[in-house]
């Protein structure tokens, strides 16, 4: 992976303010399911400012839904402390349920009811409004938020059509806009795009963005793919039940792998001699001399060669290559332990 | 823009995504989003109990296989089952065996049907409805109420089906009084086939091995609370088998009532209203309770 510059001033920057309200905050949190040998989430902490993307990252096993089962109040923890919008976990779980959203992995619309029905015993549920058997002796409220609903999605022609009749994406989205109707301070996005195409993910995101901007939600979101993360404010790293890293994604990366600088020059014997001069540690290979140089650093060192370069160029790690290695180092450790 | 593959209509709309376009969206968003103040129940947890009977009996209505087969289903065994029954061992018996069967079809049917309806909350536990029903915040009381009330309903038209086959073709001998009196014992029938799905909830983890079990608890009650065939004059492990039969005393119950005042009363009926009910309302109660505390706490400690 070839890219720009990446420099350390952007990393704080993007760094939210701790003074910021947090709308989850976890502390110590245990789980280890009867008859496990191990803790399957095993002391973990983190807490999710108000408003912020957070995303639980991790390989399968590693503990995201037990994480996110536990939050949404759908499993007892065996020990810790959580606090979602205010309320304890323990003794307030029914207002938690109140104050969450939540998208699971698997699907968990009615399939055989139609997409309003859907929508309208989920409103009936969380007490917005009165449950009434049919569509048209809903309160006008309700028909008007349905109404724009099936505008946005697309699906004013299927609305009263059985929900299994839907493409994939499509459910996704309905069940988003479905978990967000009862305004939630927390919208959970267990593994959302999991099984979707590239093509209905790309849109998936694109209004995922959009309901970010209009709801300011907090969205706390577990998936395997690493592009989603990128636009994260936090993310997790989980491993072995552990959070095996945390920051912004350009902090994940700054402080996983450290960016390279490629030089090469026609007189590359020059070149190498100059950089001995200046004490600088590198390799060679075939195409270039790597030096584990980034930012200001770089121009630094520009500056004060002199032999005419041929090449110059940065390599920035991905979060793809900064995950594998908090992974294997994780597994490592785990091992030896 | 949405960019899904599966719309068929190609709207002016798959053009790539203008200015207006996009603030429309953000307009519909904010509609959605942000609504008028909602209009909330006046109960909201009769709300959602209603709610969550609702919706069992639209699933129901929905389901065409389903319906189709609960109709055909009685109607085989009456015929297959108690027409030979009838035509060989009719005469020994002193009253009419179809209508002993349809009786005790009525009874099985209420009881079979609630209970399988519940234990649709174990069905897809993990992908299905069933996982928005658990996080949202209705109280697992209401859940469960909302459940047997739901297919309560269901079991109720079920048996009304059956109910009308037998005063039409098959010589049941309710009274216009018994008609009015087997409208609660049918829904205490139901509640107690509910009650006793309640309690299995928390007995079985998945719908396959529910579903594996349920005929070995169904079938021998089938036999033994006589629904098909008489249970008089057994060998005394019979009796005492039948006797440990939940469903005998919901039948028998059944049968005071439509049997009243009818001469094979005598012959038919086992035990006296009383104790039927007694019984019946028992065990219904038990399995409630102990079903509901165990439901509430094994769905959150895994």
């Amino acid at each position: 992976m070839q890219s720009t510059i990446t420099s350390q001033n952007q990393i704080t920057s993007q760094a939210r303010p701790s003074e910021e309200q947090a709308v989850i905050e976890v502390e110590g949190l245990v789980k280890r399911y009867k008859k496990a040998q191990r803790n399957a989430v095993d002391g973990v902490s983190f807490s999710v400012p108000a408003g912020s993307l957070f995303a639980l990252l991790g390989p399968n096993g590693a503990g995201k839904t037990t994480v996110i089962s536990i939050l949404t109040t759908t499993l007892s923890p065996t020990a810790g402390r959580v606090r979602i919008a205010g309320h304890d976990l323990e003794k307030e779980a029914h207002r938690i349920r109140r104050e969450i959203g939540i998208v699971f992995q698997k699907p968990s619309l009615d399939q055989n009811l139609t997409a309003e029905e859907n929508i309208r015993l989920h409103v009936a549920l969380y007490g917005l409004y009165p449950y009434r058997p049919a569509f048209r002796l809903m309160p006008a409220a309700y028909r008007e938020q349905v109404e724009a609903l099936a505008e946005l999605l697309d699906i004013s022609e299927s609305l009263f059509k059985p929900v299994k009749t839907f493409s994939g994406g499509m459910k996704r989205k309905l069940e988003i806009l479905r978990g967000l109707l009862h305004r939630p301070a927390v919208l959970f996005l267990d593994e959302p795009t999991t099984g979707l195409d590239p093509e209905s993910r790309h849109s998936l995101w694109d209004y995922l963005r959009r309901v970010r901007a209009t709801g300011r939600t907090t969205i706390f979101l577990t998936t395997h793919y690493l592009e989603e993360v990128e636009e994260a404010d936090t993310v997790c790293i989980m491993s072995h039940g552990q959070i095996a890293a945390a920051g912004t994604p350009a902090q994940l990366k700054a402080s996983l792998t450290q960016a390279r600088l490629l030089l090469d020059a026609p007189e590359r014997d020059r070149l190498r001699q100059e950089l001995h001069q200046l004490g600088l540690p590198f390799t060679e290979s075939r195409e270039a001399i790597e030096l584990p140089l980034a930012g200001p650093d770089v121009q630094r060192l520009l500056k004060r060669l002199e032999t005419p370069l041929s090449l110059i160029q940065t390599r920035a790690p991905s979060l793809e290559e900064a995950y594998l290695q908090i992974i294997g180092r994780s597994t490592l450790e785990s091992e030896e332990a | 823009m949405s960019t899904d593959a599966h719309q068929l209509s190609p709207t002016p709309s798959l053009v790539p995504s203008g200015a207006p376009e996009a603030s429309r969206r953000d307009e519909l968003l904010r509609r959605i989003l942000e609504p008028p103040p909602a209009q909330p129940p006046l109960n909201r947890t009769w709300n959602a109990i209603v709610t969550i009977a609702a919706r069992e009996i639209m699933r129901y209505l929905r389901d065409g296989a389903f319906l189709l087969f609960s109709v055909i289903m009685p109607i085989l065994l009456i015929l297959g089952l108690e027409g030979p029954l009838q035509s060989n061992f009719g005469a020994v018996a002193g009253y009419s065996l179809m209508a002993f069967a349809v009786t005790g079809m009525l009874a099985m049917t209420l009881y079979q049907y609630t209970l399988q309806g519940i234990l649709s909350l174990l069905e897809d536990r993990e992908n299905d409805f069933t996982q928005e029903l658990l996080i949202a915040p209705v109280s697992r009381y209401a859940l469960i109420f909302g459940k047997i009330l739901g297919a309560s309903v269901v079991a109720l038209v079920q048996g009304l089906l059956i109910l009308l086959l037998g005063i039409f073709f098959f010589h049941f001998p309710v009274s216009v009084w018994g008609l009015l009196l087997l409208l609660p014992v049918a829904l205490l029938i139901c509640f107690s086939g509910g009650a006793l799905g309640v309690l299995l909830l928390s007995l079985f983890n998945s719908q396959r091995s529910a579903n594996q079990a349920i005929p070995l608890l169904l079938f021998p009650q089938f036999f033994l609370a006589g629904i098909f065939i008489p249970m008089r004059d057994l060998p005394w492990y019979l009796d005492l088998l039948s006797k440990i039969t939940p469903l005998r005393y919901a039948v028998d119950l059944l049968r005071n009532v439509v049997y009243s005042g009818q001469p094979e009363y005598g012959k038919v009926v086992l035990e006296g209203p009383v104790i039927n009910l007694a019984v019946v309302c028992a065990l219904t109660l038990l399995c409630l309770v102990v079903g509901t505390i165990l439901f509430v706490r094994s769905k959150r400690e895994r």
